[in-house]
Formats: C-alpha cells, sequence, structure tokens
C-alpha cells in the first residue's frame, strides 16, 4: 500500500471534520414545528439536540456498513484462506465496534430529548444495539477463543450479516422515525441535506483510514506471532 | 447423504437413550428455570399470561445452549470428531445428524418444560396445541441448526463453554423474538392467530435461510 495514502486520508478527514462540524452548525437550518391547534412544539422540534441528527446517522451508516464489511471479507477468508481478508474483518470489526457504541449513545441523547426516556425500543435503535451485539461477540470471540478463533469469527461475521434482513422484518413493523419515502432522510429539509451527507462521507472516509490503520496492525501482530512461531521451530528462541 | 445424517442422528440418540445424561440433567434445569420463574414473577393470570412466552424461550434458549456445549463435548473427549470427520461419509452428513439430534434433544426438554409451566403457572399453553407446538418445533430447529455449527467449530476453542452463547445468543435474537411474539399471540387474552402464523413463518423461513447457510459454510468452518 503507498506510503502516502494514511497522511492524505487523515488531512482530508480533518479537514473533512472541520467543515462537516461547520455545516452542522452553522450551514444548516434549526429545524422545528409548531402544531397549529395546540400550540406547542412537536416532530422534530428538538432545537439544538437535532445537531445531534448530523453525527449519529453518519455513525449508524458505519455501523452497517461495517457489518456488510466484515460479513463479506469473512466469506472470503473461508473460501480461500488467505490472512488478509482475516485482518480486514477483524480490523473492521474492531473500529466498527467504537463507532457503534458512538450510535448507541449519540441515540440515547436524541431520546432523551425527543421522547424524554433514555432508551425507546424504537426499530432502529433496536437494530443498531441488535447489530453492536454481533459486532462485540465478534471482537469477544476473537480475544478468547485461542487457536480457532478466525474461523468462529469468520461464521459469526457471516451468520450476523445474513441475519441483518431478519432483524429488520423483526424490528421493522411499526418505525417511528420512519423509512423509506416517508422516512426522516428522504423528507429531510433540503437546506439540512449537504451537511448530512457531507458528515455521512467524512465519517465514512474516517472510518475508512482508522480501519486500514487498524487492519495494518493486526496484519503486524500476525505476522510477528508467525515469525515468533518459526524461530521458536527453528529453534533460534527460546 | 441423508442416510448418513440420520444414521449419526441415531448414533447420537442411541447414545443419549443409553446413558441418559443430557436429557435427564437439561429437563431437570429447565423444571428449576421453571420454578425460579414461578417465583421470580407475578402469579396473577394477567401477569402469567404476559411472562410465560418468555420464560419458555429463556429456558429453551439456556438448556438448549448447554445441551449443545455437553454433546459435542462428548465427541471432544474421546477425539470421537475427529473420526466423524474422517469417515467416509460427506462432512454435510455430519453436520445434518448432529442438527437432527440436537433438534430431538430440545424438543424432548420442550415436552417437559411446556407442561410444567402450564401445571405451575397455570398458563393457558394448550388452548392452541398445534399452532405452539409448530411454534416450539421451527425453534428447537433454528437453535439446533445454527447451534451446532458454531458448538463444532468452537470444539477446540478456548473458553468454549463461555463463547458459545455469546456466539449464538447475537445470531438466535430474531429466533428468540419471532418464538417468543408468535407465542406471545397464542396466550394472550384475545389469541391472534394471524400474528401467530406471521411469526410462524418468520420462524420458518429463519430456519430455511440458516440451514441453507449452515450447509454452505458447515465445510469451511469445520476442518479438523
Amino acid at each position: 500500500m503507498n506510503k502516502f495514502l494514511v497522511p492524505i486520508l487523515c488531512v482530508v478527514a480533518a479537514v473533512g471534520l472541520v467543515v462537516s462540524t461547520w455545516l452542522v452548525f452553522y450551514g444548516s437550518p434549526l429545524q422545528y414545528t409548531i402544531d397549529g391547534e395546540s400550540g406547542r412544539l412537536v416532530g422534530t422540534s428538538l432545537f439544538f439536540n437535532q445537531k445531534i441528527f448530523y453525527f449519529h446517522v453518519a455513525h449508524a451508516f458505519v455501523l452497517f456498513a461495517a457489518v456488510g464489511v466484515a460479513g463479506i471479507s469473512s466469506i472470503f477468508y473461508l473460501k480461500n484462506r488467505n490472512p488478509k481478508w482475516d485482518d480486514i474483518a477483524a480490523g473492521t470489526t474492531d473500529v466498527a465496534v467504537a463507532f457503534g457504541a458512538a450510535v448507541l449513545a449519540t441515540g440515547i441523547i436524541w431520546a432523551k430529548a425527543a421522547w424524554d426516556v433514555w432508551w425507546q425500543w424504537e426499530p432502529r435503535l433496536t437494530m443498531s444495539l441488535l447489530l453492536w451485539l454481533i459486532l462485540v461477540g465478534y471482537a469477544l470471540v476473537r480475544k478468547f477463543a485461542g487457536p480457532s478463533a478466525d474461523r468462529v469469527a469468520a461464521g459469526m461475521a457471516i451468520f450476523g450479516m445474513f441475519g441483518v434482513p431478519f432483524i429488520y422484518t423483526m424490528v421493522g413493523a411499526d418505525s417511528h422515525p420512519g423509512s423509506g419515502k416517508n422516512g426522516v432522510v428522504a423528507t429531510l429539509d433540503p437546506a439540512m441535506r449537504p451537511a448530512m451527507w457531507i458528515t455521512v462521507a467524512t465519517f465514512m472516509l474516517w472510518f475508512v483510514l482508522l480501519i486500514i490503520v487498524r487492519v495494518q496492525g493486526t496484519r503486524a501482530e500476525r505476522e510477528l506471532r508467525e515469525l515468533r512461531e518459526r524461530a521458536l521451530d527453528l529453534g533460534v528462541l527460546e | 447423504m441423508l442416510g448418513h445424517a440420520f444414521r449419526i442422528a441415531w448414533k447420537d440418540l442411541r447414545i443419549e437413550v443409553r446413558s441418559k445424561e443430557i436429557f435427564m440433567t437439561m429437563a431437570f434445569f429447565g423444571a428449576l428455570l421453571v420454578v425460579i420463574y414461578s417465583f421470580a414473577f407475578p402469579a396473577d393470570a394477567a401477569a402469567v399470561r404476559g411472562s410465560v412466552p418468555g420464560i419458555l424461550w429463556v429456558s429453551l434458549a439456556f438448556t438448549g445452549t448447554i445441551a449443545l456445549g455437553r454433546a459435542f463435548d462428548r465427541e471432544r473427549e474421546n477425539d470421537t470428531m475427529r473420526a466423524l470427520l474422517l469417515s467416509p461419509v460427506p462432512r454435510l452428513s455430519v453436520f445434518i445428524g448432529k442438527a437432527i439430534a440436537m433438534t430431538v434433544l430440545i424438543l424432548g426438554v420442550a415436552v417437559i418444560v411446556v407442561p410444567l409451566l402450564a401445571l405451575w403457572l397455570n398458563a393457558p399453553l394448550f388452548d392452541y396445541p398445534l399452532e405452539l407446538a409448530a411454534i416450539v418445533a421451527t425453534g428447537a430447529l433454528g437453535i439446533a441448526v445454527v447451534g451446532s455449527v458454531f458448538a463444532a467449530t468452537l470444539l477446540k476453542a478456548r473458553s468454549r463453554d463461555v463463547l458459545l452463547p455469546v456466539v449464538l445468543y447475537p445470531i438466535l435474537l430474531p429466533l428468540f423474538v419471532a418464538g417468543t411474539k408468535g407465542t406471545a399471540a397464542l396466550v394472550q387474552v384475545h389469541p391472534n392467530l394471524e400474528i401467530a402464523h406471521y411469526w410462524m413463518s418468520f420462524l420458518g423461513i429463519y430456519d430455511a435461510a440458516f440451514l441453507v447457510l449452515s450447509l454452505w459454510i458447515f465445510e469451511s468452518l469445520v476442518i479438523e
């Protein structure tokens, strides 16, 4: 891999973070609606709390992407046993556990502001939680399963990925923020769109960057382990 | 291939019939769970209708995981898993055989747990016996299929007893939720067969999808 890739991505992600933060706070309107009859604020009347929406959605996109990346690279790993794919799956999951924690934390803050409870079993929050649990399980298996950890973890990533449609059907019956044509994303105020998509793109980039660094780390760890084993076999190391 | 699978399932079940180890301990464990839940949850009729689906599925989940762990431990102790994998049958037969045997075992536990729930908690579980049987059977099949894949993969892993539920429960969550909701639709005050059928077909599709996936992935997961 090109040695300039990581520094360049770092710079782009840093610029993107500044731009998207500026856009979120200054470049997008504060959306609220007032109910005509009661005169009360309804709908997305979250005032400043709605700013968390941009970061929440961006992290959620990343979380969903991570499950796919880990699942697909695990399939490749099981099919051709090239440890490269295992490194990618492991690195992605490591990073995605952190991003998933951010999704849940921002989701909890959002829920408190929007529905006045810290946790609502709202479909997408539920789905994020379930996907995050799969990723955490994956990380635990990798850490504690010993020699066969790679296979167990790969199986878990694949089964987890194929479980996503079931989780979606299971929780998707009565979605509150809405999905599809009437969803938050589709009915978003056009003025809010640039901020949202730039935030999403920035965090995707940031995610890719972290994965690259993390994969390099897991690869180095594996190579060191293999080298050590070879040295032990040859009797160079005690 | 199916013939070999049935032979392997029959071998497992015959060991079980002779030793009765897993079935006896699991059934007793399931009964104990029901007793604990009977004390843990309020016992008035309305509350029981609300809590009994959860009790049933949590009991199945717990007993199922422990049965899976023990059944595969048995193959590990004398290194007979290697013998099974080396035997001149397709590996898929080994998997199918194991899954069949596990389904029968989990169903056996369910046959003990469900009447006990009805007896001790006065739960109206037998109002729709066929529907309930279908939901429990599809659920047991799903647990057995996914469970067999991972119990076999974890066979040589460190701390496999702890890791089996760690791996299984996140993957089986849709199954448990569907089973609980389907059962709830049958035991609520006004049973809703339409919802029960919806979750039944959900379970059926879940089983089919994960069976295909397991058949596809088993050979590359269980290599030794």
